[in-house]
């Protein structure tokens, strides 16, 4: 039914845990629905602020360390693990644009059945980029 | 496949030797179709009398109320279109139960497009249909009442005899699945009541692709298959002479050990039960401890996926199964977990082991010792379990 590198990640998932001082947490799907994720980033940001300031849109956030925690099938557990390794050490952009699809693909594709399960990955990550800015922003202002 | 452990014997059993061994003459030299009248032919059809014959006895019918089939599938399909086919007359009203088979169920829904009306009666927390529920139920249109004898799933036996009466006073016609119980518990059409029963070879180590119906005489049911004018005409399509033998066998052979097998199962189920309650936390039994069968267990674990314990027993070469989502092949989890009033989220994270005739005490002892530690493997990636419990691991 699942490709080896989607048993391989099954097998040996990558980055499980929790970060306990994350700067975000994303946390989606639902236990009714049988899946869901939980994962913790840390985000490094030390580009010095006139860099930032002469290079508009400029940002050297970077996905410092990436966590999961999540309860699944087997498609959900190896999105999971592909996800944290697509994106560790990503600038932030760069990791919130990878797309569900692009999970998939990096497996080796999934069971036409399990495509939804894939959703939770990357959907995942963005909550949690998203949840770090929101910090930022309440922080800044 | 010698290391496999196998407990997934409510799904499907491996064909016995012995059962294989009879099949096997039927597929060369006595290929002969038994609706010829040429001898090779006739010989055929004599497997098949006697094959007939054997089915009756033990189920205490007559040969001619035997109907072979393709399995439980057909069976179920047949008793609830056809029955409703031949009292379209008398009205449109079928009652089932929520814990049915998806043959019964998506048959009876399918019916329901087509203009009938169905009510489901729902099950206690153990999964056992009330059979005054059943009497409420009936009402003056009412052609069929179709109640499972034992459930696939938690393996819940049901008042099959008592439903039995209840139809019979109210002269409409009863239909039971009796594909988990064939070989397990006594059969006896007439104590249990039943007009029709379905059947299949593969679940008592018998082969894939035979099944039969049991169909009380003067039974009005018309037939699902059109075409030879096989089975009295009432189940067209040519004989599967290996297959309606090696069913016939297998009966046999199963029946006669039925009461060993289950006296050694339970016990080995008692002790896989036992041993999972001491050495995993929040394990619960998914329906009634009696009556079930004896060789069914099935279990909810707290904050865990069902599809991936299944995957980590696999890759230590256990065969399992469970009311997950993402083994029914939709979003939602088992419909009869779900009857029984289990939360979804628990429904998600049950197993279902069945026992057999290869189970051994090494085989529960091993399992014992494998299974614990792809539990607390899968606790320690799971992000609700320890939000749901005392362990302080997470915040």
């Amino acid at each position: 039914m699942y490709s080896d590198l989607v048993m391989e990640h099954f097998r040996n998932p990558r980055n499980v845990g929790n970060i306990e001082d994350a700067d975000g947490v994303g946390e989606v799907g639902n236990p009714q629905c049988g899946d869901m994720m939980r994962i913790t980033i840390k985000v490094k940001d030390e580009i010095l602020e006139d860099i930032k300031f002469q290079t508009p849109g400029w940002s050297d956030e970077i996905l410092e360390d990436i966590k999961f925690q999540t309860l699944g099938c087997g498609a959900a557990v190896a999105t999971s693990s592909m996800v944290t390794e697509m994106a560790k050490g990503k600038r932030l952009e760069d990791a919130m644009a990878i797309s569900n699809k692009a999970v998939a693909e990096a497996l080796g594709g999934l069971p036409p059945a399990k495509m939804h399960c894939s959703n939770l990955a990357a959907d995942g990550l963005q909550a949690a980029i998203e949840d770090y800015r929101a910090r930022r922003a309440a922080k800044e202002a | 496949m010698e290391d496999v452990i196998y407990l997934d014997h409510a799904s499907t059993t491996p064909t016995d030797p012995e059962v294989l061994e009879a099949m096997l003459p039927w597929f060369t030299e006595g290929f002969g179709n038994p609706s010829t009248v040429y001898s090779l032919g006739l010989s055929s059809a004599r497997a098949i009398a006697r094959a007939r014959e054997t089915v009756a006895q033990i189920i205490s019918a007559e040969p001619e109320e035997i109907y072979f089939t393709s399995g439980g599938t057909e069976s179920d399909n047949w008793a609830l279109v056809g029955a409703v086919d031949a009292q379209s007359k008398k009205g449109k009203h079928i009652i089932t139960s929520s814990i049915e088979h998806h043959a019964v169920l998506e048959t009876a829904e399918y019916l329901e497009k087509h203009g009938h009306e169905v009510t489901k009666v729902s099950v206690d927390g153990g999964g056992l249909v009330d059979p005054e529920d059943v009497r409420r139920a009936i009402r003056p249109d009412t052609v069929l009442v179709s109640i499972m004898h034992a459930n696939n799933e938690v393996g819940t036996i049901e008042p099959i005899a008592e439903i039995g009466k209840i139809t019979r006073e109210a002269g409409v016609l009863f239909h039971t699945d009796a594909v988990q119980t064939a070989g397990k518990i006594p059969l006896d059409v007439n104590e249990l009541g039943v007009d029709m029963l379905s059947m299949s070879a593969h679940k008592f180590y018998g082969p894939k692709g035979a099944g039969l119906m049991y169909l009380r005489k003067k039974t009005r049911v018309s037939p699902l298959f059109h075409g030879g004018g096989q089975e009295r005409g009432r189940r067209a399509g040519t004989h599967n002479v290996p297959g309606i033998v090696g069913l016939a066998k297998a009966l046999e052979l199963t029946v006669g050990r039925m009461a060993d097998d289950a006296a050694r199962e339970t016990e080995l189920r008692d002790r896989l039960w036992v041993g999972l309650e001491s050495s995993i936390e929040a394990v619960y039994l998914n329906g009634h401890p009696t009556p079930r069968l004896a060789n069914n267990l099935n279990v909810r674990l707290d904050g865990i996926e069902g599809e991936s314990m299944i995957l980590m027993l696999d890759m230590e070469g256990i065969c399992v199964s469970s009311g997950s989502a993402c083994t029914t092949g939709s979003l939602e989890p088992s419909h009869v977990l779900l009857a029984l009033g289990i939360p979804k989220e628990n429904a998600h994270g049950s197993l279902r082991l069945t026992l057999g005739r290869s189970t051994t005490i090494e085989h529960v002892e091993h399992f014992l010792r494998v299974f614990p530690p792809i539990v607390n493997r899968l606790r320690e990636m799971s992000p609700i379990w320890c939000a749901n419990c005392a362990c302080k691991q997470r915040n």
